[in-house]
């Protein structure tokens, strides 16, 4: 990463007259404008630059940004793990990139083969009966597994199911969704280690509650033992069991959501499945059900008919479109590449290593961070901050300095459960050695607290801007360059 | 002006039928620097118990909460440009003046003594 | 044997695990009840080498035909500059997350400022967000937003002229969120008016959905309409194609409070359907109640020009369930590409672009009606570059013919009814072609 600034707007470095693109003509005669009320009155102002300037402008630009690519990034709960470059260059596949998506299913058939053979690996790997790929990012997978469930709840006539239970635990995109779904929050009060409290979630099960929103392993990277009680008393209440499948990486190879009792859940395909996250997209939020809940998906789907062909097809029971075709195929493409890359052999490595990897982290800094939940995590663990709260550094300070390390910052304040939340999840794609360099550093870091705390405070020092003003960027939004 | 509190920290202070409604100095203090005051407009009811707009600082939003239900006759329009007065003094800058429809609403809110009780409640 | 992505050796994973005071990897999960662990191996394909997957993906695209492409219906076929394509392969935007460390995220913050800014300009909207995942989501999203403006009205008008995709998935989140949406009629291809003016006599609209081009691609005439849902303080919103914004009159113009679309005309690859690029945009003072993220300008310690998300109390992580939208993210990357894109065309590059599309759209469509075999539905009606015929052979039928030539004809509306869509990548002699299919019907 380049530590200088480069600050740039492309609008400060129009010329008139300059162009950057050009294409031939079409040797076909002029037609009429349209009638003058139907056009533009305000000229269009765009910036006028030639192709190297735009091209060494956004170069220049990227440099000020850290990716996978650049050094590890142990963001707890986004599972950042490494993005191949063959999934890269499958999506450029010109024999996919040039497809129309209203295009006859006869002239698409390797396409939608591609669709369905991701659909069936994702149900192997859920054990679910069936996915659909559409949704287009995981709050929006979740959003349309939500409305699954109430698809089925109408189904059954059984539409006084209005609540959602969610963990206080759990994502805010959890209540969001259901908002958006036109569901009710019910929070159940988890334990001291983020895991739900059957007793506390019994009396809130009845004739009203359409589903139970769950992660497992929890926010915390524990996992919930008592799943099979949990789905055991859900089902009882005639309500479904929803995995959120944010924390479905350290799973593989180890647990299917399917086996413990989930009946929906979506999976990001940008986390587990290694599809770049693309600085916040585009992602992929396939949505997967357990037998008898198939009918609900949304349209359309991808159907594999007996003579081998595939075909589009819309249900009747569905419950209607969430996207305008197949969801974001580009990202559907290099998640299949993905999983033919690691095979069976592999993906079954995938969870323990990733579990190997934060279980390492969290045993090599516990003397030195604040760990409130003792014993084996999952993919990723949380620390309150330093031990040592006298030197009156912060979890934010730490984050900060990080970044002068060469180092992404954990997730920070999240879960809301501790202060001082600091969480990590290293993935299974960065070596030890890497976890070791890691590990100094977080050890230095601590060190550099006791020693000269004001330094870690005004933290970062190294990065190409120091930190910027929110609360002036709240007060008087400026969200474009005028 | 007596002053009445709500469980969700906004007060009301009363001028006879009046009622200037605004958040408190716990809540200002809690929500960290204010940078946008959502309010209703002049001539809106407001009904007690319901939310009436919202507060937000940089990094947490909460709704307004009517105390009591009425017509909003004025908002702080010093608010618009300068949202941080909430913060300066939250007992001097209301946000809404309503006039009540119910005045013996007043009777369900918590005097001074027992919101301050509330709030070392919620310290802890 | 470790796998390419997966660096652990043995010596590795032995070291580790001493660390953990555990001796097999097994005992990290000693706390998953027996009966829920997976035994055995999924049932996929083996590991594949990077040839292998090659190879896998070539014979599926020899399963796909390359067609000439005159399939519009809002997604349509334009060149792609080299450098954008170039731009965003670049792995620093590719593999960052959401720009949450702002001191090494400028270069994300940094673009989606100008994704803002340019968004702004087309539309002629005083605010964009970050960019929403497509259009019809978008305008999903845009009703949501009416309705929690309106606050206690819950009823939306959204114009039957709407493309098929946008109102399907307007009609989902409708009905899942509690809203009504009933449809405007149309009369002659395009919204009726006058009905809409009945309809909103009812006062409890919370906004108006209208599409520019409509359905058929035909470019309406929305004069008045604004001062319409005024009166009766509905929120008016504008569907758009953003490539079609450098030559029509802008959504602001119209009086649009919220302008949404999808944004794949400049220049992103069809791939099947995606990653696309919705776009939102509204007037000042709807700020607060815009989904999704939003980029804003500041200073930093040092008091220099830098960029960070901004306004996030209205963003789903903080708001939870009193969030008016549960998006996350954004189409971060997509967002990149149209940014490099416009820079490239300018303002002119893309009047001329669109030009092409419309000489060639008007080309074809006076060919195709000589012909006698089919004829315009809406001849009386403006259009760009897209426009719809009435058939007398199945529609189905003309597209079946043309695809055995190489040519995707067009996307079919009902039996006998389609759109045809140009742009700058179809010749002359393609457009004979097709004319010549239908010819001989």
């Amino acid at each position: 990463m380049n530590r200088e600034l480069y600050g740039k707007l492309i609008f400060e470095l129009s010329k008139p007259g300059r162009r950057g693109f050009h294409i031939a003509d079409n040797h076909l005669p002029q037609t009429n404008a349209l009638p003058s009320e139907l056009l533009r009155q305000e000229p269009l102002d765009l910036p006028e630059v030639d192709e190297p300037t735009v091209v060494r402008h956004y170069t220049n630009m990227s440099t000020n940004n850290f990716g996978v690519d650049t050094g590890f990034y142990p963001l707890g709960s986004c599972t950042m793990k490494y993005n191949p470059k063959i999934n890269e260059e499958m999506a450029a596949h010109p024999a996919f990139t040039h497809l129309h998506p209203d295009t006859p299913a006869s002239a698409v058939q390797g396409a939608l083969k591609m669709y369905h053979d991701l659909q069936l690996a994702l149900s192997e790997i859920g054990g679910m009966a069936e996915f659909t790929l559409n949704p287009y990012a995981g709050a929006h997978g979740e959003l349309t597994g939500l409305m699954v469930i109430r698809a089925y709840h109408d189904s059954r006539n059984d539409s006084a199911r209005v609540k959602v239970i969610v963990p206080d635990s759990a994502h805010g995109t959890n209540p969001a969704s259901a908002a958006v779904a036109g569901l009710e929050i019910v929070e159940v009060k988890s334990r001291p280690d983020g895991t739900v409290d059957v007793d506390d979630l019994r009396p809130l099960l009845d004739e009203t509650v359409a589903a139970v929103m769950m992660t497992n392993p929890n926010t915390l990277g524990i996992f919930e033992k008592n799943i099979p009680e949990i789905a055991r008393l859900v089902h009882e209440a005639g309500a479904l069991l929803y995995y959120d499948g944010a924390n479905l990486n350290p799973m593989l190879g180890v647990a299917r959501p399917g086996d413990m009792g989930f009946d929906v859940m979506h999976i990001n395909l940008h986390k587990t499945f290694s599809t770049p996250h693309g600085g916040g997209g585009p992602g992929a939020g396939p949505v997967g059900v357990r037998a008898g809940l198939e009918q609900f998906l949304p349209s359309p789907k991808v159907v594999k008919n007996a003579d081998g062909t595939y075909s589009l097809v819309c249900d009747d029971s569905s419950l209607g479109h969430v996207s305008a075709h197949l969801g974001n195929f580009g990202v559907e493409m290099r998640a299949l590449a993905y999983i033919l890359s690691l095979g069976k052999e592999n993906l079954s490595k995938v969870g323990p290593l990733a579990t190997l990897g934060a279980n390492y982290i969290k045993e090599s800094l516990k003397d030195l961070y604040l760990l409130p939940i003792e014993g084996v995590c999952k993919h990723e663990f949380v620390f309150d901050g330093l031990i040592d709260k006298s030197t009156g550094v912060t979890t934010l300070d730490i984050a900060k300095r990080l970044l002068d390390y060469g180092y992404h910052a954990p997730t920070i304040y999240f879960p809301l459960l501790f202060h001082e939340s600091l969480m990590i999840e290293p993935t299974e794609t960065e070596s030890v050695d890497t976890l070791d360099d890691f590990i100094a550093v977080m050890r230095k870091i601590a060190e550099e607290a006791a020693s000269d705390p004001e330094m870690v405070k005004t933290a970062p020092h190294n990065t190409p801007i120091s930190r910027p003003d929110d609360t002036e960027a709240a007060l008087h939004p400026v969200v474009k360059y005028e | 002006m007596k002053i009445y509190y709500s469980p969700s920290h906004e007060y009301i202070k009363v001028d006879g039928n009046i009622g200037y409604i605004g958040i408190s100095d716990y809540a200002q203090h809690a929500l960290g620097n204010v940078v946008y005051v959502d309010m209703p407009e002049v001539g809106d009811d407001i009904e007690a118990g319901e939310d009436f707009g919202a507060i937000e600082s940089v990094k947490a939003a909460s709704d307004l909460i009517a105390p009591v239900s009425g017509a909003v006759v004025e908002i702080n329009e010093h608010l618009i440009d300068n949202p941080r007065l909430v913060n300066e003094n939250a007992m001097e800058n209301w946000i809404i003046k309503i006039e009540m429809t119910d005045p013996s609403q007043l009777e369900e809110l918590l005097d001074e003594e027992a919101y301050k009780e509330l709030c070392e409640k919620e310290k802890h | 044997m470790s796998h390419r992505y997966l660096p652990h050796t043995q010596a590795d994973i032995d070291r580790m695990l001493e660390r953990c005071g555990v001796s097999r990897l097994e005992e990290l999960y000693s706390d998953v009840p027996e009966q829920l662990l997976f035994k055995g191996e999924y049932d996929v394909p083996s590991e594949m080498s990077e040839r292998q997957v090659r190879e896998f993906f070539d014979t599926l695209g020899a399963q796909n035909s390359r067609l000439v492409c005159f399939a519009g219906n809002g997604y349509y076929d334009h060149d792609t500059p080299a450098a954008v394509s170039y731009i965003v392969s670049r792995s620093e935007f590719l593999t960052a997350y959401t720009p949450y460390q702002p001191e090494i995220s400028q270069g994300t913050l940094h673009y989606i400022f100008e994704y803002q800014t340019m968004m702004c300009r087309l539309t002629g909207m005083d605010v964009s967000n970050a960019s929403m995942y497509d259009g019809t989501t978008a305008t999903a999203e845009a009703m949501m937003m009416a309705v929690a403006h309106a606050r206690k009205r819950n009823r939306v008008l959204v114009s039957s002229t709407m493309r098929k995709a946008v109102l399907d998935v307007v009609a989902t989140y409708a009905r899942y969120h509690g809203v009504t949406v009933d449809l405007i009629p149309e009369k002659d291809g395009v919204t009726d008016r006058e009905a809409l003016a009945a309809m909103l006599d009812d006062k409890n609209v919370a906004g108006v959905i209208v599409a520019q081009r409509n359905r058929y691609g035909i470019i309406e005439d929305y004069t008045g309409y604004a001062d319409l849902c005024k009166a009766a303080k509905a929120l008016f919103i504008m569907n758009c194609i953003a490539s079609d914004l450098a030559v029509l009159k802008t959504p602001a113009e119209w009086g649009a409070d919220v302008a949404v679309g999808d944004a794949q005309s400049l220049g992103i690859p069809l791939s099947f359907g995606g990653p696309y690029l919705g776009f939102m945009c509204c007037r000042n003072a709807l700020i607060r109640k815009l989904p999704g993220r939003i980029v804003g300008q500041t200073v930093d310690n040092d008091g220099r020009r830098v960029f960070v998300l901004t306004l996030q109390a209205r963003e789903q992580h903080i708001r939870r369930e009193k969030a008016t939208s549960n998006i996350c993210s954004n189409q971060g990357l997509m967002a990149l590409f149209v940014t490099v894109y416009l820079s490239l065309t300018g303002a002119e590059g893309l009047r001329e672009i669109n030009r092409q599309g419309q000489n060639g759209a008007h080309y074809l469509a006076e060919k195709l009606q000589a012909t006698g075999k089919v004829k315009l539905t809406y001849p009386d009606k403006p259009f760009l570059n897209e426009f719809c015929i009435t058939t007398e052979t199945a529609a189905s039928e003309i597209i079946t013919r043309a695809m055995e030539r190489g040519i995707l004809a067009g996307v079919a509306l009902d039996d006998h009814r389609m759109t045809v869509a140009v742009t700058e990548l179809q010749t002359k002699e393609d457009m004979d072609c097709l004319t010549e299919i239908v010819n001989a019907l």
